[in-house]
């Protein structure tokens, strides 16, 4: 173990950590904004720095490991000037637009400039440097304007998604985030899973989908488990006025944290699409009582535009009671003239256990056949 | 997936293509290979994407994973990679499955999967001397009519390196759907309840007879004949759509499939459900299936619901409701409960209402819930209550403080030991010929999702993807005088479809891929019903066509 002191507190600690994972451990505050618990720190943005006593400069708590007797200090003067001067920093060269940035109140500048009361300074720049909404992915909103350079979204395509399509052109003060050598998203292999989007600590990366939607404090969120794929990603749903506008990721999903895919995502716009069935709908004969009218070869099936066999085969919306009374006397009559194993029943790989345990029982306990199957031969 | 991930020396992925169809653990993998140092062995006729991270790419000719796999085994028995502890202690039958595996040496393995012989001794040893290997399928090793075989074989080889049972190690089949796994569990097979408890066991017969207030034999009642449970297995869907034809199936409930889309042979499946008596459907969106239902019911997307859902490990997670029922639309357990009460009313003498879980008044889904529990060994300790406490439950987990069980056969299999199965390689059922000269495989897209009815309704996966591709070798695509993009026409003996060609040499010459998302041009117009004898799955990766240009 190493001997070490944080602030004047004597604190024992593993070697081989960083400064700020003993600070982590300890409940000590340290300000971070380019790390996070699931990269590898870069130590660039210079938020986390503390002053090591006999160090000529502060130190980047995420990088720098611990030794014997170090003396570490991490709310001094020195650290809390040098800090509030590197928000200002990074604030002249962000625009001024809060007020209409879609991640206000979620924003982790926002958070440390209110901390430590940084405002832009006079001198700062004025005008945008970069297109707004610059790349054409389809999810992806790019705004290079308001991004600080903390490489974040580098990491995660490199380290989380493994596709690195982001990269650092330039350098010093024309330095800028572009994907692949300066191309668009989809041509450097994006896989559109936004990943980086979810690490982004600013708004320079947002969602298209949900841009002008709302702001954190204006949705619910609500976890929980992914509709697509057998993988089991948790995420949160982000709900406004009982509409679904988006997802987000959960740190705390087990299986996948925060990574999430294109479809997980990106790809819940069904829910409130126009075509949703919203109400029971029954073909015309069985309301007239009459037989099924029969292929005779004129006339084809289609969605009930056809009106040959005096529009029997229509569709007609129905009450709930209506449809469910004729459902059940079908079932009950073919069952009482061919016998119970000549009804089939299709349960839902995409439905609940709870529903599928359903249809199983009502197979086999109210009908009495073990005709029951899914599509997971499909 | 995270102790593979984490503790897997090397994988074996065969017949996965897993960045596009388990993306997120496809990432796991990448991570893995690039961070770790994982060897990985992808077999897959396809240059698919995994392939980019592979130590080593076998591209098999589709149908031949037997005679690969047990050409595998040829060369870690030759090279005595095998964990004979293991197969000594724990297994049995291997003198006979060694018999079998020696009729395949490499260079006869190499004439039939047209993969070179150092590729196979390179693989044979990744595979063997890394240990644990993790090996990964799905739906790659299971459509073909010999599913079974192919996964039994895989066994084998786990079997034989002594990595079953082991963190990173196993069999790991990944599972398509969100919740295929719980459907099976759920009893949604025509063989077993739920937790696979057999429907021709008199003791499980008498148990749900029990429950759910059912005589187990017939009875006479009122000079009516009241049957109680079947103790016959049931029809798999293969079987129950052809049987509309000659009379033996009148009726389906459709809870949320699209057989046009997803089963083989479009237009015979369009041609059976023609005839059916009557089709209910259960559904959140008209479908290509929804044009022959008789009684459409409208159900609600996974936003609009409170339940589970069991993941591809077994992991039983909460899905909760979001936002408030779309329309008229109801919940579909409320719905399956409705249509149970109004059967059951006109039949009351059927059930004994005296009996615990005859009833179909269930206050809510956690209700239900318990209902599993009790009927359920696997899903015993399960409860919707310690899942919102936040635990994290994998079955089996029979008690309520039984903490689960994140890997399987630790100690041993159940059925005590692991048996080997001599397992021999057969030919596909349609092989390519003068007339139909290419050969066929299917399968799913990154930006789709199955029979397409969600994804095609998302703008921005349309954006991406928005039109059926073929995927055709560049060699193919010159003989054809393809330049560039251009329509093609597959022909099968089934039927044609029409589409834009994808000139990759992500497929190999000779061979075509379609997917089925997209109606007007679904590779299932083409596939064939050929199935597996055992588990009734349909041969959608080998069908032979012709290609011709539009």
């Amino acid at each position: 173990m190493i001997n070490l002191k944080i602030n004047g507190q004597p604190i024992q600690a593993e070697p081989g950590k960083t400064i700020l994972q003993v600070t982590k451990e300890h409940g000590i505050h340290v300000p971070t904004l380019c790390y996070h618990k699931d990269l590898n720190p870069t130590g660039n943005c210079r938020m986390c720095v503390v002053e090591v006593k006999g160090g000529r400069f502060l130190s980047a708590a995420c990088v720098t490991p611990i030794w014997e007797g170090m003396e570490i200090q991490t709310q001094s003067e020195k650290v809390t000037k040098d800090r509030k001067l590197t928000l200002e920093l990074m604030l002249a060269n962000h625009p001024q637009d809060c007020i209409t940035c879609d991640v206000s109140g979620e924003c982790e500048l926002q958070d440390l400039a209110y901390e430590y009361k940084a405002a832009a300074p006079a001198w700062g720049s004025k005008g945008t440097r970069y297109p707004v909404d610059s790349d054409p992915n389809p999810f992806i909103r790019v705004d290079m304007n308001r991004c600080i350079l903390c490489r974040r979204c580098v990491s995660a395509c490199a380290e989380i998604q493994v596709r690195d399509v982001w990269g650092v052109a330039k350098r010093g003060f024309d330095e800028v985030i572009v994907p692949g050598a300066g191309t668009t998203m989809l041509e450097a292999r994006c896989e559109s899973c936004g990943q980086c989007v979810a690490y982004c600590p600013t708004g320079a990366l947002s969602n298209k989908m949900n841009y002008g939607k709302a702001r954190a404090h204006q949705m619910t969120k609500v976890t929980t488990t992914c509709s697509y794929c057998g993988v089991g990603c948790q995420f949160d749903l982000l709900v406004k006025n009982e509409k679904v506008i988006g997802v987000q990721s959960n740190p705390n999903a087990p299986v996948n944290g925060m990574a999430l895919c294109v479809k997980g995502r990106y790809g819940y716009d069904y829910i409130h699409h126009p075509e949703r069935l919203k109400k029971p709908k029954v073909r015309r004969y069985l309301l007239e009582g009459k037989k099924k009218p029969r292929d005779d070869g004129q006339w084809t099936m289609d969605n009930g535009q056809s009106s040959t066999v005096n529009g029997l085969w229509d569709w007609v919306e129905t009450e709930w009671d209506v449809a469910l009374e004729i459902t059940a006397k079908k079932f009950a009559q073919i069952r009482n003239d061919f016998g119970a194993d000549s009804m089939g029943f299709l349960t839902s790989a995409k439905c609940t256990n709870e529903e599928n345990y359903l249809m199983n029982k009502l197979a086999r306990q109210v009908v009495g056949t073990n005709n029951i199957d899914h599509c997971a031969r499909l | 997936m995270d102790d593979v991930a984490k503790y897997a020396k090397a994988f074996f992925i065969i017949g996965s293509n897993t960045t596009e169809q388990h993306p997120v653990f496809g990432t796991m993998l990448r991570r893995a290979v690039k961070f770790r140092g994982a060897k990985l062995v992808v077999a897959d006729p396809r240059r698919i994407d995994i392939t980019d991270f592979a130590t080593l790419h076998l591209r098999q000719r589709p149908g031949t994973d037997i005679a690969l796999i047990n050409g595998l085994m040829y060369i870690i028995l030759e090279k005595g990679w095998q964990d004979q502890a293991f197969i000594d202690e724990r297994t049995e039958g291997f003198d006979e499955f060694k018999a079998t595996v020696m009729q395949y040496p490499p260079d006869k393995v190499s004439e039939t999967t047209g993969i070179p012989v150092e590729q196979l001794y390179e693989a044979a040893e990744i595979i063997g001397v890394n240990k644990p290997t993790a090996v990964m399928w799905a739906m790659g090793i299971t459509q073909h009519i010999v599913g079974v075989r192919n996964v039994m074989d895989l066994g084998n080889l786990q079997m034989l390196l002594g990595n079953m049972g082991k963190p990173g190690g196993g069999v790991n089949p990944l599972r398509g759907q969100n919740n295929v796994q719980g459907a099976c569990d759920m009893g949604g097979l025509p063989n077993v309840f739920t937790a696979y408890q057999s429907v021709t066991n008199p003791e499980v017969i008498e148990k749900f007879s029990k429950a759910w207030g059912l005589d187990s034999g017939p009875r006479t009642v009122d000079g009516k004949t009241v049957r109680g449970l079947s103790s016959t297995v049931g029809l798999t869907v293969t079987e129950m759509m052809p049987g509309i034809l000659y009379g033996r199936t009148h009726s389906l409930y459709i809870l949320g499939e699209d057989p046009v889309m997803s089963d083989p042979d479009t237009k015979h499946i369009r041609h059976c459900l023609e005839q059916i008596d009557f089709l209910l459907l259960q559904e959140i969106f008209p479908s290509e299936t929804s044009v022959y239902a008789d009684v459409l019911l409208p159900g609600v997307t996974f936003a609009e619901k409170t339940g589970t859902f069991t993941n591809t490990e077994r992991r039983v997670q909460m899905v909760r409701k979001a936002i408030p029922t779309q329309g008229d639309a109801r919940d579909d357990w409320w719905i399956i409960s409705q249509i149970a009460k109004r059967i059951l009313a006109g039949t009351s003498e059927r059930v004994q209402t005296e009996a615990p879980y005859s009833s179909w008044d269930y206050a809510d889904q956690s209700a239900i819930m318990s209902e599993i529990n009790a009927l359920t060994p696997s899903y015993g300790g399960i409860t919707h209550k310690r899942l919102e406490a936040g635990e994290r439950l994998q079955w089996p987990c029979p008690t309520a403080d039984h903490p689960g069980t994140p890997i399987l056969h630790t100690k041993q299999f159940t059925r005590g030991r692991g048996k080997f199965a001599p397992i021999d390689h057969v030919p596909p059922a349609e092989r390519p010929d003068d007339d139909y000269p290419m050969l066929l495989s299917t399968g799913r897209v990154l930006y789709h999702w199955h029979g397409g009815q969600m994804t095609r309704r998302a703008k921005g996966l349309m954006e991406v993807y928005g039109e059926a591709l073929i995927e055709m070798n560049p060699n193919d695509a010159e003989k054809l005088g393809l330049n560039g993009k251009n329509m093609v026409r597959v022909t099968s003996r089934r039927g044609m479809i029409e589409a834009q060609a994808w000139v990759t040499d992500r497929v190999p010459p000779g061979m075509v891929y379609a997917n089925f998302h997209f109606p007007n041009a679904s590779a299932n117009e083409l596939t064939h019903a050929s199935l597996d004898p055992v588990a009734k799955i349909p041969e959608y990766k080998i069908s032979a066509v012709k290609v011709e240009l539009v």
